[in-house]
C-alpha cells in the first residue's frame, strides 16, 4: 500500500503485449478473469435462494429470468467460467506439490483445463436439460 | 549476507507484510475445499433446475441439503474476497481507490453470505 515515490518515469519490465502468447499463459490469465466474474456470479445463486425464501411470485420472477434466453446464456457463461476455474485451480494445487511444472507437461495441463471445461459444461447442462425432461 | 532479523522475527515468520503465508495458505485452504462444494452446488442445481417452487422449498430445508450449501458459500465467499483483494492490489495504484475498493470487497462477500444464509435459515424454519 505505499506510495511510488518516482520523480521521474522509471524504466519499465516488458509486459504482456511484447511476449508471444502460450497456453499456459493464456490459460493464466483466463483463470483470473473467470475467478473475476464468478465473484459477481454468487450474486446470481443467493438471490434464487432469496427468491425461494421469499415467495412464489418471487420464485417464479427469478425463475422466468434466468430461464429467458439472455438467463441461460448467462447461465451457460456462468457455468463454463466456474469449471474453468476450477480446473484450473486443481492445476495450481498440482503445482503447489512441485509436480508438472515442466514446459511439455504444463503446456498439455493448460489445454486439458479448456478442452476439459468445454466438455464438462456441456455434460452440466445435457444432464440439465435430461432431469427437466427433454429439450 | 547476513541475516539482519532478530530470533523472533525469524521464528514468527511473518515477514515485511506482518502477515507471513497467511493470505496464500488460506486461499489454497478454502480452494480444497470449494472443489467438493461447488460439485454439491452445480450437482443440486442440476437435479432442481425448473422444479416447483414448493419441490426447491422442501429440498433445501433438509439439512444434508442447506449445510453443504451453507458451507459452500462460507469457502466460496473467503476465497474470491482473497482473490479480489490480489486483483485490486495488482492494479490500482492510486491509494484512495485501492483502500476504498479494499473495504468495498469486505463488505461485498459478507452481504452476498448474509442474503444466501438469511433465505437458507428461513426455508429451514419454515417462516
Amino acid at each position: 500500500m505505499s506510495k511510488s515515490t518516482a520523480t521521474q518515469a522509471r524504466p519499465l519490465s516488458p509486459h504482456l503485449q511484447i511476449y508471444r502468447v502460450t497456453p499456459t499463459m493464456a490459460m493464466s490469465i483466463v483463470h483470473r478473469i473467470t475467478g473475476g466474474a464468478l465473484y459477481f456470479g454468487t450474486v446470481l445463486f443467493a438471490l434464487w435462494l432469496l427468491a425461494a425464501a421469499t415467495s412464489q411470485a418471487w420464485f417464479d420472477f427469478v425463475n422466468m429470468l434466468f430461464g429467458s434466453i439472455l438467463g441461460r446464456l448467462v447461465l451457460f457463461g456462468y457455468t463454463w467460467t466456474l469449471i474453468h476455474h476450477m480446473l484450473g485451480g486443481i492445476r495450481h494445487l498440482i503445482w503447489d506439490t512441485g509436480h508438472g511444472i515442466e514446459k511439455e507437461t504444463s503446456t498439455r495441463m493448460a489445454w486439458v483445463t479448456l478442452i476439459g471445461s468445454v466438455a464438462l459444461t456441456l455434460v452440466v447442462w445435457v444432464a440439465g436439460y435430461a432431469v427437466r425432461g427433454g429439450f | 549476507m547476513a541475516d539482519m532479523r532478530t530470533p523472533l522475527s525469524r521464528v514468527r515468520g511473518l515477514g515485511a507484510a506482518r502477515s507471513g503465508t497467511e493470505h496464500f495458505w488460506r486461499q489454497r485452504l478454502t480452494a480444497v475445499s470449494n472443489v467438493p462444494l461447488t460439485l454439491f452446488l452445480i450437482g443440486f442445481v442440476i437435479a432442481y433446475n425448473g422444479a416447483s417452487y414448493e419441490e426447491v422449498r422442501g429440498a433445501l430445508s433438509s439439512p444434508f441439503v442447506a449445510l453443504p450449501i451453507a458451507f459452500a458459500f462460507l469457502s466460496v465467499l473467503y476465497h474470491m474476497r482473497l482473490g479480489m483483494q490480489v486483483i485490486i492490489e495488482d492494479y490500482v495504484h492510486d491509494d484512495g481507490w485501492k483502500v476504498a475498493l479494499i473495504i468495498l470487497n469486505t463488505f461485498f462477500p459478507i452481504v452476498v453470505g448474509a442474503i444466501a444464509l438469511f433465505s437458507l435459515l428461513k426455508i429451514i424454519f419454515g417462516a
